[in-house]
């Protein structure tokens, strides 16, 4: 082989290391998401939508029925609802890979010298992004329906952080159910067996005590109720009418559970990335 | 000569499909080498393998045996080299919705580690070499499909690629814009770029391509210049047309004598390989005279590469605009 064709492909300089190129790379797919998400406004408005819909709907609907002593619903509902919205927030990077894989631009994406793994970094940042947003539209949210910090603005924020630290880790475990999707529609409804069980048979709207004996385990258990002890701890402070827990150690349990996703799901999902197709 | 492109070998058989065969064999020993700085056309049926041999040559698909090797790097052990020294623009156009053309091609030109104002040039001279510049700053949603198609054929070329390859590129296209790929082909390849593109159209292949391999049911039953694949043919092509299809099969059936090759038929008119000179015609004639066939015409024409592909298949390349 003759150095003058390689010669052709000077435009490339092959500066920085593979580290920060992969930064980079996950940086530049999170952009395009980022813009597509500002060129469809009606999808942005109607995902805005749906938190705003289960907060008031679990407000004025469910609280009535729902009785937690010594606490007002709303408070107990809050710190479970922002878990539930953002886990739900995370679906959209199956829905949003499966797509991309539908119109072959994974395909395009796989055949450039990118860093492996920038198209689900980049994709899960981006939802990431929007999951901030969410947070931030239901604390407004929740403030006009009568939910109150009952810890300090600075814990309360720590408290976002780990919610949003937990989405971001099923982020990528949805981005292995998109990718072995046929298409997008049906990314989403296989995204739903994973999302139910965690969000709903959790400590989020329920004290785990009303259910029975065999879901308690897994209703104790789950990572879902383990991070939203934590942000009951963070967000409200009225952790220990629910858990023998200190806030302290239910936050460690619930980045560990973070950690141990992050561990597991995101080589799962470059391995799927890798053989897509 | 350096070869750009070597493949060995190539096999490749996707799963799912009928039971019985134990899935579809996409490829089945593919073997061919593209010289630097020429085109090579990849011709064949659907469902040939030729966008599988894309999908091998470009990263994207592990083969199950073979070797193929892009600029002397494998496609396989070294398949972040092969990504950086190539351009791809798919059999569908891979294009984001929701980015304008402009911001498309950027993109492409970031993933390429292009530095942001080279990217950034380069996208604004794509879009004017490929008469997109009115539309840069509009979302892709609202292009039509053959600007959808420039515009991924732009993208393919942002980084400069040594190598192209390019599936179907011209499919969707109007004689305008296909001319103007041509041209754009050509210039690249004066260059130094070296070309591999699929097509079903013969008159592509014929006016760009220096070689070109036939492949069907995954590998290479024909090769050589267009010149040569014609003269393999036989010298001249007799056209007949009958009233109806029943009476074109017999025809051909009545003439297999005086074919140089076995004769084809196309609904109601038959094509039929000879040897030069009249007295084949003459000889042609009498025969459906003898059998009171009337023919509503008979003409004398070069063999094309369509006669090359469908003796060589029995099947017809696709034609224009019609879909199978
Ligand atoms: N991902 C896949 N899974 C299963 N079968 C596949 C897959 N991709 C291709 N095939 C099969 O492999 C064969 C070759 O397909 P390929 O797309 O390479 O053909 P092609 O020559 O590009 O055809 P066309 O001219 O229609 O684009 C076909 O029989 C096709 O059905
Ligand atoms: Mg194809």
């Amino acid at each position: 082989m003759s150095t003058a064709t390689i010669a052709l492909g000077v435009d490339q300089p092959d500066t920085g290391s593979r580290a920060s190129w992969a930064v980079r790379d996950a940086l530049t797919v999170t952009w395009r998401y980022l813009l597509g998400y500002l060129r469809i406004p009606e999808a942005l408005f109607f995902s805005s939508v749906q938190p705003i819909m289960f907060v008031l709907l679990f407000r004025f609907v469910f609280a009535g029925a729902i009785n937690i002593p010594h606490l007002g619903y709303v408070d107990y509902m809050m710190p479970g609802i922002f878990v539930q919205s953002v886990a739900f927030g995370s679906v959209a990077t199956s829905i949003g890979l499966a797509e991309d894989l539908q119109k072959g631009l994974i395909e395009r994406f796989r055949a450039l010298p990118m860093a492996r793994s920038a198209v689900l970094a980049g994709r899960t940042t981006a939802d990431l992004v929007r999951n901030i947003w969410v947070v931030v539209l239901m604390t407004g949210v929740g403030y006009a329906v009568g939910f109150r910090i009952h810890t300090n603005p600075l814990e309360f924020l720590a408290g976002c952080g780990v919610l949003l630290l937990f989405a971001y880790a099923l982020s990528w475990g949805f981005a292995t159910i998109g990718l072995s999707a046929p298409n997008s529609e049906t990314a989403q409804v296989m995204s739903f067996p994973v999302l139910f069980p965690l969000t709903f048979a959790s400590s989020a709207f329920v004290p785990v005590k009303s259910m029975p004996g065999w879901l308690q385990a897994w209703a104790n258990h789950q990572p879902v109720s383990v991070v939203v002890n934590a942000a009951r701890g963070l967000m409200d402070g009225h952790l220990a009418l629910f858990s023998s827990e200190s806030v302290g150690a239910a936050t460690l349990h619930a980045l560990a559970w973070c950690a141990v996703m992050v561990v597991v799901l995101v080589p799962l999902a470059v391995h799927r990335y890798r053989r897509v197709g | 000569m350096n070869a750009a492109i070597e493949v060995h070998q190539l096999e490749k058989t996707f799963s799912g499909g009928s039971r019985a065969t134990g899935g579809t064999k996409a490829l089945d020993g593919l073997s061919f080498a593209v010289e630097e700085a020429s085109v090579f056309g990849l011709l064949g049926p659907n469902g040939a393998g030729k966008t599988t041999a894309i999908r091998v040559l470009t990263t994207t698909l592990v083969p199950d045996s073979g070797r193929a090797a892009v600029l002397g790097r494998d496609v396989i052990t070294d398949a972040q080299a092969v990504r950086s020294s190539i351009g791809l623009a798919g059999q569908y156009a891979a294009v984001d919705e929701n980015l304008t053309g402009a911001e498309n091609l950027r993109m492409v030109g970031y993933l390429n580690h292009l530095p942001r104002n080279m990217a950034r040039r380069r996208a604004d001279d794509l879009l004017e070499q490929f008469h997109l510049s009115d539309a840069a700053k509009r979302t892709l949603k609202t292009y039509s499909g053959g600007m959808r198609r420039r515009l991924d054929v732009a993208a393919a070329l942002v980084a400069r690629p040594p190598v192209l390859f390019l599936d179907e590129p011209t499919t969707g296209l109007d004689p305008q814009s296909r001319n103007d790929l041509w041209e754009v082909i050509e210039g690249l390849v004066g260059s130094g770029t070296t070309v591999l593109l699929t097509t079903q159209y013969l008159e592509e292949a014929d006016r760009l391509a220096q070689k070109i391999a036939v492949v069907d049911h995954g590998k290479v039953i024909a090769e050589g210049t267009s010149a040569q694949l014609k003269a393999d043919l036989g010298a001249t092509v007799l056209e007949i047309e009958l009233a109806d299809p029943i009476v074109a099969g017999r025809t051909a059936e009545l003439l297999k004598g005086v074919a140089t090759k076995p004769p084809a038929v196309i609904g109601r008119s038959v094509d039929i390989p000879v040897d030069d000179g009249a007295r084949v015609p003459m000889e042609a004639l009498r025969i459906l005279d003898q059998h009171g066939v009337a023919p509503t015409s008979f003409s004398l024409r070069e063999p094309s590469l369509d006669d090359v592909f469908l003796s060589l298949t029995g099947r017809k390349a696709s034609t224009e605009g019609e879909n199978q």
